[in-house]
């Protein structure tokens, strides 16, 4: 079959590859610098073909909850929003965490904290793979770098979701949200049927056929022996998740003497750091964690064989260094160099930053 | 004109010795247990005019733990 | 003429049992709460229509958070206030199940406002259960927004003041002027007579949702004995005496 490749920004990718994937529903309300993402799908129609739901909720507290309804029923379902809006579905972040619900969630983060700014940002790591809401739980954290991985990421995510029963969130931001690209699409999906749902999702609540116990969704145990059992199973999945799923990319690594560990657009600008550093004579590299949870540890520790610094670049005043600095433990020098507030620098700037701070 | 009788039977491991059958009893047939209680410590209800019973399951109605079983013949 | 009980008590005389969809757990509700009545009427509403298989119910935060234990259905546990937007979801990703939602007064009418009011604006084909006793029961009996003037909890222990704490919230009469709504009853179940009567709203309600109407809501004006510090009995006469007045029996709307 013909490759079909089209030039869209990537929150209408978003909402493509939703519909291809035969996504069940999504929920969602408006906020900058997102809002391509549903009126995209409110524009395909997706109802009339794929039979897809699509509602602007009342908020991103109704929309979050829509989710976890969805899911609750084994549905392929999802939400995006940015920063201010991600804050506000916490709540129903934790619970379909407690209950162990998959789902997508899109973050397009802009600039904070409050309402902040509607330009780029990265401020929202620690919210997105540390948790965010109340408990000990972790997201799937996707972290895409390009149009074309906006595509590739829905799926991805549902499929690791319900892989695992697990949340996961794609944290892009502002850039790579309303940037336009080239993006090959995947060919159409069907939806699931109610049979085929329940087959993969015996959990699910659609309806308590005579020969089952009736299915309850809930995040609820007040016997504190039964909700430790709960939390060491969740963490079990967190341990799994860790174990097969990381994710990430090398760029120019092998032989560098200076390496930078960036994540989305930021990873972007640092490839053009590296040209500019080599017409210096500087050797970077690139390493760019795909998955920011879990998180590519053991990938940035193996570079503290041969770099002599370690910059983590990011869109926040230092929020990935704290892992960065964890996987390596001391054994290289790791500095932070981040821009605040939606301002984004030039390569120029990181390279700069990167002789001031490591050479 | 043909009598009813009715009788009532109390799951009383279930009754929580609320008292609203007692009071929904159009024909005073049940009360609560003065001295006995169940494994909860409940006064639990029970027929203490069972003759007066005509079946007609107000108690059963009001009864929100469900323990009440009505039952009525025409005679 | 003498018949012995054991002649009465025989399969073929039974008039009245616990519905077959309540099971055997025992409810952790207070001795003689409104609650334990209600889902006795759902059950018994479910299992009428024959819709047990099709049926998703969805539970609050409050007294009710365990109804999933005790009516023999699938399903979910709502955040607090949450439950109408989950049902929405539900039932439009489900369309031919019957989905309700059932609330109380904290977690419709406080902070689950929002949600409720909107779906019952979208039209959504769910019923809403409210169960208004005027009081937080599961946190210890706090003012809720359907608190009566002058009423005692213990976040108003010298009576709820209009001044300090606003109005008893009339949530029937605000949803009824919301267009999505299409049937909207206010209801007690404090005797046998408002029991069966209730029982004939939540069935039309239901039959409303299967038939794709709109929302229909049934607010059940109920008693939190242990909240208002009194017997059932007392409760019920002390509801009928001064939450009525309120809170009025009946229809407000049924289109």
């Amino acid at each position: 079959m013909k490759e079909e490749i089209k030039l869209m920004k990537g929150n209408e990718a978003i909402a493509h590859a939703a519909i291809r994937y035969g996504a069940d529903g999504y929920f969602g309300y408006p906020i900058t610098p997102q809002s391509e993402v549903m009126e995209t799908l409110m524009e395909e129609k997706p109802w009339e073909t794929t039979g897809m739901v699509v509602l602007q909720a009342e908020s991103e507290v109704a929309a979050i909850n829509m989710v976890y309804g969805g899911a609750s029923c084994g549905k392929a379902v999802m939400t995006s929003s940015s920063s201010p809006g991600v804050s506000l579905k916490q709540e129903g972040i934790s619970y379909l965490a407690g209950a162990e619900l998959p789902c997508l969630i899109v973050n397009v983060m802009r600039g904070g904290p409050g309402l902040g700014t509607i330009q780029p940002s990265q401020a929202d790591y620690f919210q997105a793979t540390k948790g965010g809401g109340h408990g000990d739980y972790h997201l799937i954290t996707l972290a895409p770098a390009s149009v074309q991985e906006m595509v590739d990421f829905v799926a991805l995510g549902f499929d690791l979701a319900f892989k695992y029963r697990n949340p996961a969130i794609i944290l892009a931001d502002g850039i790579i949200g309303q940037m336009m690209e080239k993006v090959v699409l995947p060919p159409f999906r069907k939806r699931r049927t109610e049979e085929e749902i329940r087959a993969q999702n015996p959990w699910a609540a659609l309806g308590k056929p005579k020969d089952r116990k009736r299915n309850v969704i809930t995040s609820l145990e007040l016997d504190p022996a039964i909700m430790e059992q709960n939390n060491i199973r969740f963490q079990a999945t967190y341990k799994r998740i860790s174990e097969n799923e990381i994710r990430y990319e090398e760029i120019n690594c092998e032989n560098a003497d200076y390496l930078i560990v960036a994540f989305g657009s930021m990873a972007r600008i640092c490839q053009k750091t590296i040209e500019l550093a080599a017409e210096e004579g500087i050797k970077v590299g690139v390493l760019r964690p795909i998955t920011l949870w879990p998180f590519p540890s053991e990938a940035i520790a193996r570079q503290t064989s041969h770099v002599k610094g370690i910059l983590s670049a990011e869109l926040n005043a230092g929020q990935m260094v704290e892992d960065v600095r964890l996987a390596v433990n001391g054994k290289v020098r790791v500095e932070h160099f981040g821009r605040l507030g939606g301002i984004v620098p030039t390569p120029d700037e990181v390279l700069a930053a990167l002789k001031e701070k490591l050479m | 004109m043909a009598k009813i009788k009715g009788a009532v039977v109390v799951n009383k491991e279930r009754c929580k010795g609320c008292e609203l059958c007692v009071v929904a009893c159009p024909s005073k047939v049940l009360a609560l247990q003065p001295a006995e209680v169940n494994d909860r410590g409940y006064h639990y209800a029970f027929m203490q005019n069972p003759d007066a019973c005509i079946g007609c399951a107000s108690c059963g109605l009001v009864c929100p733990d469900g323990c009440i079983t009505v039952y009525k013949v025409k005679l | 003429m003498y018949m012995d009980i054991n002649d009465i008590i025989k399969p073929e005389n039974l008039v009245y049992t616990k519905p077959r969809l309540m099971n055997d757990n025992p409810m952790h509700y207070c001795p003689g709460c409104s609650h334990g009545v209600v889902h006795k009427l759902i059950a018994e509403v479910i299992d009428e229509m024959g819709i047990e298989e099709e049926t998703i119910g969805i539970a609050p935060v409050g007294c009710a958070v365990f109804a999933y234990n005790y009516i023999d259905i699938d399903w979910i546990e709502a955040a607090h206030g949450r439950a109408p937007a989950i049902a929405t979801a539900v039932k439009r990703l489900n369309p031919k199940k019957m989905v309700f939602t059932y609330q109380g007064d904290g977690d419709l009418a406080a902070i689950g406002t929002a949600e409720t009011i909107h779906a019952c604006n979208r039209g959504e084909n769910i019923v809403i259960i409210f169960i208004n006793n005027g009081i937080y029961g599961m946190t210890g009996g706090q003012m809720a927004p359907t608190t009566l003037e002058g009423m005692k909890t213990s976040t108003c222990p010298y009576g709820r003041n209009v001044a300090l704490n606003g109005y008893p919230l009339r949530i029937a009469e605000l949803v009824e002027r919301v267009d999505g709504t299409c049937y909207v009853t206010r209801q007690s179940v404090h005797t046998p007579a408002s029991i069966r009567k209730a029982k004939k709203a939540i069935r039309h309600a239901f039959e409303n949702a299967m038939a794709g109407k709109g929302t229909s809501m049934i607010e059940i004006v109920s008693t939190c004995n242990s909240g208002w510090k009194m017997t059932p009995v007392k409760a019920n006469q002390w509801m009928e005496e001064n939450m009525f007045a309120k809170y009025p029996m009946g229809d407000l709307k049924n289109v």
